[in-house]
């Protein structure tokens, strides 16, 4: 008895150390869809929303933990393909600038960029994929 | 652990020393800044003003001051952009923040004294409330109604105001737009021409004080072509109106063909306008180049960097400050405490860029420029800085303060105000 419990203490052990490594590559998208939405950040949205992802007081809102980010998928994309021009409220903080559709990008870079943003500025959220996109897109299409 | 903290440590450093280096190359250092000595940080109140003058912090954390005014009793009134207790105007009696009473049930941006009234403005509206002999509010919940439905769409809401000495009241009435686009600030959307926002924004409206309920139709369109205005004062000096223009966004995220990142960041000038009526400044059509000192035709209306075309006509400004700055408050000094340069002369209080990202943020500071018979009689300078905290944050635009407010005190001490945390500061000079 006492000879088998050592070996399956290490087995346990093992799994849970292999587990753990695992799990941050499984939550976190491939590194070329990081790096590619990097990019994309980088030209189409750091002017505004900075490059810690904060926002500008007033005018522009931080994409750090907020339901806007962190909510639905088809919220944020549908965001990005139409734009915003009501003022939004974070917090008890009203933000005035619009945001402009982003019709200009396709389905690829539109996922990317938001998986990007979804897994940057502290922010840990499911991948979005060009399929979520399209989907979006669609819809909107259709006047929806 | 110790080798990872040395890392962070290097890069930290590295990357302050780089932020720093690359601040020092920005234009917006202006020539002829030689009065500006640097007192260590800790003296007043954390600034950095010339010789002989001082600063202390009259008010902290009171929220959102956008802009002040202080009456002959030392009194401030402040507005508020946010409401506090459900108020939107603060009176600190005696410049006392100890002595705090609020009224008004509106945010907003303008406020100033006249004849007897104070006046202050919501996002949409003007209102103005009578003063006893002692100055006092008489009734902080009636106030006149003398200007409603102007225009608030979010972007560029502030109704900033002046008063000139006949009775009359200018309003800024800023553009719901950036470059009057079909589509605001989206790659590929043509400019509007001609650009239907003009009829009742980017412009400066002039109303009566006394008459009621004014709507923009009962007012005077003074002046056009102006995208956005917060800074605005009357000079009384020469009877004039001057504005601080909030310049334009975006020109590389829009046109990386024309503009580089770089460009974005210094294209194009904030400008200080003088005023007249029937001025037209060219917004959306132009934007001022400083590095050629020519309005140049925008992007949206087939420029592209080089091309003047129909700008060639409209009028420059009086001085062109580095891009993106924004200019949020606008004094002439009439008060006899500062030295005699400064008689006359324009304090602009710069709330301080983000559009200039991921190139280093700029601004955050009062700056002076020398008047002359209604014209700069020399160069620029920055009057107190340090609102920032230090030149990392400046960089990164995670500032402490944002100066927003200007006023003059009784006896001519000047105030700054923050809209960030809603510290009122108070300058002071002795010989």
């Amino acid at each position: 008895m006492r000879r088998r419990l050592i070996p399956v203490n290490v087995v346990i052990a093992s799994l849970l150390f292999i587990l753990l490594s695992l799990e941050p590559d499984q939550i976190k998208p491939p590194k070329a869809v990081m790096d590619r939405g990097e990019t994309i950040y980088a030209k189409e949205c750091l002017g505004c929303h900075q490059a810690d992802g904060l926002g500008v007081q007033g005018l522009n809102p931080p994409l750090a933990k907020t339901k806007w980010v962190l909510g639905p998928r088809a919220q944020m994309i549908h965001i990005v393909l139409k734009g915003l021009t009501d003022p939004i409220e974070i917090d008890g903080d009203t933000y005035n600038n619009p945001m402009p559709p982003h019709l200009h990008l396709n389905d690829q870079e539109i996922s990317d960029v938001l998986t990007y943003v979804r897994n940057s500025f502290g922010n840990n959220a499911k991948p979005i994929t060009p399929a979520d996109v399209k989907k979006v897109r669609a819809a909107i299409a259709k006047g929806k | 652990m110790k080798s990872f903290s040395s890392i962070v440590t290097v890069v930290v450093l590295a990357t302050t020393h780089f932020l720093c280096a690359c601040a020092g190359e920005l234009p917006d250092q202006p020539a002829g800044d030689t009065t500006t000595t640097h007192s260590s940080p800790g003296d007043n109140a954390g600034l950095t003003l010339p010789s002989g003058f001082s600063a202390t912090v009259v008010a902290e954390n009171l929220g959102g001051v956008r802009h002040i005014v202080v009456d002959s009793n030392g009194d401030i009134y402040a507005k508020l952009s946010k409401l506090k207790d459900g108020k939107g105007i603060l009176e600190l009696k005696g410049g006392d923040a100890g002595r705090i009473s609020s009224f008004g049930n509106y945010p907003g941006t303008g406020i100033a004294i006249k004849n007897g009234y104070l006046y202050a403005s919501s996002n949409t509206s003007i209102f103005r409330y009578k003063l006893d002999a002692g100055n006092q509010v008489i009734d902080p919940d009636k106030p006149e109604t003398i200007v409603k439905d102007l225009t608030d769409r979010g972007q560029h809401n502030s109704k900033s105001i002046t008063l000139d000495n006949a009775g009359n009241i200018y309003v800024n009435i800023g553009a719901p737009s950036n470059s009057c686009q079909v589509q605001d600030r989206a790659v590929g959307s043509k400019g509007q021409d001609p650009c239907p926002l003009l009829d009742y924004a980017g412009g400066i409206w002039q109303f009566k004080t006394d008459k009621l309920n004014q709507t923009i139709n009962d007012g005077v369109h003074y002046a056009t072509g102006i995208r956005n205005t917060v800074g605005l004062d009357w000079n009384s000096s020469v009877n004039e109106l001057y504005v601080m223009q909030h310049g334009r966004d975006d020109l590389h995220r829009m046109f990386e063909q024309y503009y580089t990142v770089k460009d974005n960041a210094e294209l194009p000038a904030e400008e200080f306008l003088l005023v007249k009526k029937g001025s037209d400044f060219g917004w959306p059509y132009c934007y001022f180049d400083p590095k050629q000192d020519k309005k140049m035709l925008a992007p949206e209306y087939g420029g592209d960097g080089k091309i003047q075309g129909r700008c060639g006509e409209i009028e420059k400004p009086l001085v062109a400050f580095p891009a993106h700055l924004a200019p949020n408050a606008l004094l002439f000094y009439t008060g006899d405490q500062f030295p005699e340069k400064y008689k006359n002369g324009a304090f602009i209080a710069f709330h301080g860029s983000w559009n200039r990202a991921p190139e280093p943020q700029a601004g955050y500071f009062v700056a002076f420029v020398p008047m002359k018979d209604g014209k700069p009689g020399g160069n620029w300078e920055i009057f107190a800085d340090g609102f920032a905290g230090g030149d990392d944050k400046k960089a990164s635009g995670r500032v402490d303060y944002r100066p927003c407010g200007l006023a003059q005190g009784p006896d001519g001490a000047l105030y700054v105000s923050d809209d960030r945390k809603g510290n009122i500061w108070k300058i002071t000079y002795k010989k």
